[in-house]
């Protein structure tokens, strides 16, 4: 009897197993299909801007290996400064896709590098489906697991840093955080050192690949804080925890962008703190372990005594040398973060980066849809019973959830945490739904005799019932409660599932509501599913280099920006130098191979500033700026014809305002008529002038004889104007992208004329002229 | 009277520290020689700093991390292979041991890639 038991406890395991591991594949193969949409709809090409830079690398790379790319010094971006690109980068992305491509080439199969970066995205989008499968796995259970890796393979907020083309750091940035975590909760339920090894060898991956590593190196040390002040201490938390401070400080060290700020930022305070506190604590629970109560209660008194002087020293000491600093050792980005406000007052650049943003409610909604009232549920869940692990999850989650709220940008963090909290909500509501309609299928089976320990059991069950059926509510959608049959309880069926329950202090609750909240969660899930796949089709897989609109005679393609940048890379010599907004940088760089003045890097931020300010300026102070430079091409964006919202002339008061913060005779107020942005003939004669909206405007009235700029919705202010030191050399089709080239210097000659006569006509004078001429050099 | 109250205590703490501890058995003390010489190695280690200063940085930081992390994972080592300890109780020693000596491994390839 015992025997078949086990047998059938064997298959069915096996069963089980194999049953996760086909879903797991169909979640990896969802996770990869859903976030091709815009390769189906446009074509295979890489988004956005920040990807081309990273795919300009990548390319770099896989032509001149491992060695010059890691000492590569950039000369063709932030003319006349450069960048160093093997110190500035984080190099994770463009390692594993040019591993990826090199593995494939090893193999003779010839993709080319474009498609390798296209699809690296989709591809870790899947392998973090299965990170988060193990990841939950470790806080609940495989029911659990399974259901936060479908749930995270379509949220919509990881799709949209992850679609096919959307070639940018957090695509595999994601799977290394989810990895780090899975692994260090590993180490802590099991103690294995060799999972702590593991763990910060992942923890060396997520700092390769992503700046926002110093969330795990502030999240995993403030759950280790939790742990000790809850009484939660064991020895394999310190075996989870030391090993990864001291490994992952070296590993960090070693990756060039990070360098000594791995022992010198206040990013990294935190994790040394914790790590001096748990030696502490560690060394007090082993002195309890040898000493009897008496003398441990006598070393506390004396160690208490010495060691708060000791530590009061060593706190002056570290807050003088923090307090010396004036941003108290953190770096613009980390305090932008956690004091919202700070970017606005000192750093107009980081402020004006869309997705820098605080998010407003509607895109929770959109980003994380049903999972954002299945948070709570998951929260409660974990806290029956609560772990170490699960304790781990609701931080995350907690801290996450703050973070977001800061920068839109950050929602791709919470995401992850989202999803498990969401699975395990999901799964246990399941669990009990499942549960309940399971034993109360066979009415009439058998137990006559284990009714009668049922019914001593079942009172129990009934007076714990109304307190638990309250959390429950709380879990299913709408509870039932008018249906509650009590005579259903008394028939169950198994005496084993009784003591299990009695355990649990779980319930049986009546057949219909379970069958109904079953329905209903299911009915949840679909529509979760349906706004995932349309807010990938729709909202989140335009490439944003190639616009369409639909109109009534058909579908509009504005490919004007590669129009553009093919034309730069055909018509103008190899070493002329583009001048455009930052915006643009990487695009042109990579597309048009032309070096540029600045780009999406923003590093320096005077260097914008002397671009802002030259393209606030008139023309005559604009090309002086511009020829110091040695700028020969002038690239801006502009929307008016069509109606593209996002062209240089609405990013122009962001470009006066980093300009006016550098050099102060650009003031916004100039450009401002009572306090409102104008282009019309209302506006001021500062804006009318400025070399940004001639540049824009320059024959426009052409277009329509009116001048009408469908995204401002008025006519423009100055019609007819002419170009005095810029001519323009191309306008794309529809009018996206105007380029412009730099007019030759006048010749300085004062006086006679432009030309030289012969030398035999005018004799002495015009030898005196002509060394007057060539004292004063026209060409500065 | 306090103060003799408190000497005497002390007196008392360490003598009872020490019978305590000449009871652990000796593989646990090896281990903890080896840590007390890391730590005392990484001391020396600072202490040269202040003296010399700390122009190769990252040597520095690689020397300290060094002593510092074979501290760490001896300490892990102990916790594992201490026998009153009931966590581990399933786990051999030997297993122990071999995570110790690849953690020691990839930390000390680590070390030697940024010693510089």
């Amino acid at each position: 009897m015992a025997l078949e038991d086990k047998q059938e406890k064997a298959v069915r395991h096996a069963f089980g197993n194999v049953l996760s591991f086909f879903v797991l594949l169909l979640i990896g193969v969802f996770a990869f299909s859903i976030r091709l949409f815009s390769v189906i709809k446009y074509e295979s090409v890489i988004h956005e801007f920040d990807p081309y830079f990273n795919y300009r690398v990548t390319q770099y790379l896989t032509k001149n290996g491992v060695y010059d790319f890691w000492n590569w010094f950039d000369d063709r971006t932030w003319y006349p400064l450069g960048r160093v690109i093997g110190g500035t980068i984080y190099p994770g992305l463009t390692l594993t896709a040019g591993t990826i491509w090199w593995i494939l080439n090893f193999f003779n199969i010839p993709l080319s590098v474009e498609t390798v970066c296209v699809f690296t995205a989709p591809i870790f989008s899947a392998f973090s489906s299965w990170a988060a499968y193990l990841l939950t796995k470790e806080v609940k259970g495989v029911g659990a697991g399974l259901t936060a890796a479908a749930v995270l393979a379509m949220v919509p907020s990881y799709i949209s840093r992850s679609v096919a083309g959307s070639y940018d750091n957090e695509a595999v940035a994601i799977f290394a955080l989810i990895f780090t975590f899975y692994l260090y909760v590993k180490t802590l339920n099991t103690g294995s050192l060799f999972y702590a090894t593991l763990n910060a060898l992942a923890y060396f991956y997520m700092v390769c690949s992503w700046g926002g590593y110093t969330f795990i190196i502030n999240l995993i040390p403030m759950h280790v804080f939790l742990c000790i002040i809850t009484g939660r201490y064991s020895s394999r938390l310190y075996i989870a925890y030391a090993p990864l401070v001291v490994l992952g400080t070296l590993l960090a060290a070693l990756v060039p962008v990070v360098g000594f700020n791995a022992v010198m930022t206040s990013e990294h305070f935190a994790s040394f703190l914790v790590f001096i506190i748990l030696h502490v604590v560690a060394f007090a629970y082993y002195l309890k372990g040898i000493l009897t109560p008496k003398m441990f209660k006598v070393a506390v008194t004396l160690v208490v005594s010495v060691g708060m002087i000791v530590c009061v020293a060593v706190l002056a000491i570290l807050i003088a040398v923090v307090a010396s600093s004036p941003t108290k050792g953190w770096s613009g980005r980390s305090l932008s973060l956690l004091d919202p406000t700070y970017a606005s007052k000192y750093i107009p650049i980081i402020a004006s980066v869309s997705e820098h943003q605080p998010p407003t409610w509607p895109s929770y909604f959109m980003d994380i849809n049903v999972l954002a009232f299945l948070v709570p549920a998951g929260i409660i869940a974990c806290f029956f019973p609560l772990s170490d692990a699960s304790s781990f999850a609701v931080l995350y989650i907690v801290t996450s959830v703050y973070f977001s709220g800061v920068m839109v940008r950050l929602m791709l963090v919470l995401a992850p945490a989202a999803c498990i909290m969401s699975g395990i909500a999901l799964s246990e509501a399941f669990d009990v739904f499942a549960r309940s309609i399971k034993l109360q299928f066979p009415i009439a089976k058998q137990t006559d005799d284990a009714s009668a320990e049922d019914s001593s059991q079942v009172s129990t069950n009934n007076g714990v019932k109304p307190a638990s059926e309250k959390t429950e509510d709380t879990l299913k959608e709408r509870p039932s409660r008018k249906s509650k049959k009590k005579e259903k309880e008394k028939e169950k069926s198994k005496s084993t599932s009784v003591t299990k329950q009695i355990k649990k202090k779980l319930l049986i609750l009546p057949f219909e509501a379970s069958l109904v909240a079953i329905v209903l969660l299911v009915l949840l899930g679909s529509f979760y599913v349906v706004h995932s796949v349309w807010a990938a089709a729709e909202a989140y897989s335009a490439p944003s280099i190639v616009l369409t609109s639909r109109s009534h005679d058909g579908l509009h393609v504005f490919d004007d920006f590669r129009e553009a940048y093919s034309w730069l890379s055909h018509n103008t010599d190899v070493d002329d130098k583009v001048a455009s907004w930052w915006d643009y940088g990487y695009q042109t760089t990579a597309m048009a191979n032309r070096t540029v003045i600045v780009d999406n890097n923003t590093w320096n931020n005077t260097h914008i500033a002397t671009v802002g300010t030259a393209m606030s300026s008139p023309e005559k102070a604009a090309w002086d700026i511009f020829n110091s430079l040695d700028v020969k091409y002038v690239l801006v964006v502009f929307g008016g014809l069509v109606g593209y919202p996002s062209d240089d002339i609405n990013k122009f008061l962001w470009m006066v305002r980093i300009g006016g913060g550098v050099f102060p005779h650009i003031r916004e107020p100039d450009y401002l008529r009572d306090g409102q942005y104008r282009i019309d003939s209302q506006a001021t004669p500062t804006m009318l002038n400025c070399l940004m909206y001639k540049l824009s405007y320059y024959r426009f009235v052409e277009t329509d004889g009116k001048g009408f700029d469908r995204v401002r919705h008025t006519e423009i202010g100055k019609k007819y104007f002419k170009l005095t030191h810029f001519e323009e050399v191309f306008t794309t089709h529809h009018w996206m992208v105007r380029i412009y080239k730099l007019k030759p210097a006048k010749n300085r000659i004062r006086g006679k004329t432009k030309k030289f006569k012969s030398k035999t006509s005018t004799g002495r004078s015009n030898q005196k002229r002509s060394t007057r001429a060539t004292r004063k050099n026209p060409y500065p | 009277m306090g103060r003799s109250t408190t000497a005497k205590d002390a007196e008392a703490l360490v003598h009872s520290l020490r019978s305590a501890y000449s009871a652990t058995p000796t593989n646990l003390k090896i281990i903890d020689f080896y840590i007390a010489f890391a730590v005392v190695t990484a001391l020396i280690q600072v202490v040269y700093m202040a003296i010399v200063g700390s122009f190769p940085f990252n040597s520095f930081l690689s020397g300290v991390l060094s002593c510092v992390g074979t501290a760490v994972l001896a300490v892990c080592l102990r916790i594992q292979v201490n026998k009153e300890n009931k966590e581990f109780k399933d786990l051999p020693p030997e297993r122990a041991f071999a995570d110790f000596v690849l953690c020691n491994l990839v930390l000390h390839l680590v070390i030697i890639n940024f010693l510089g």
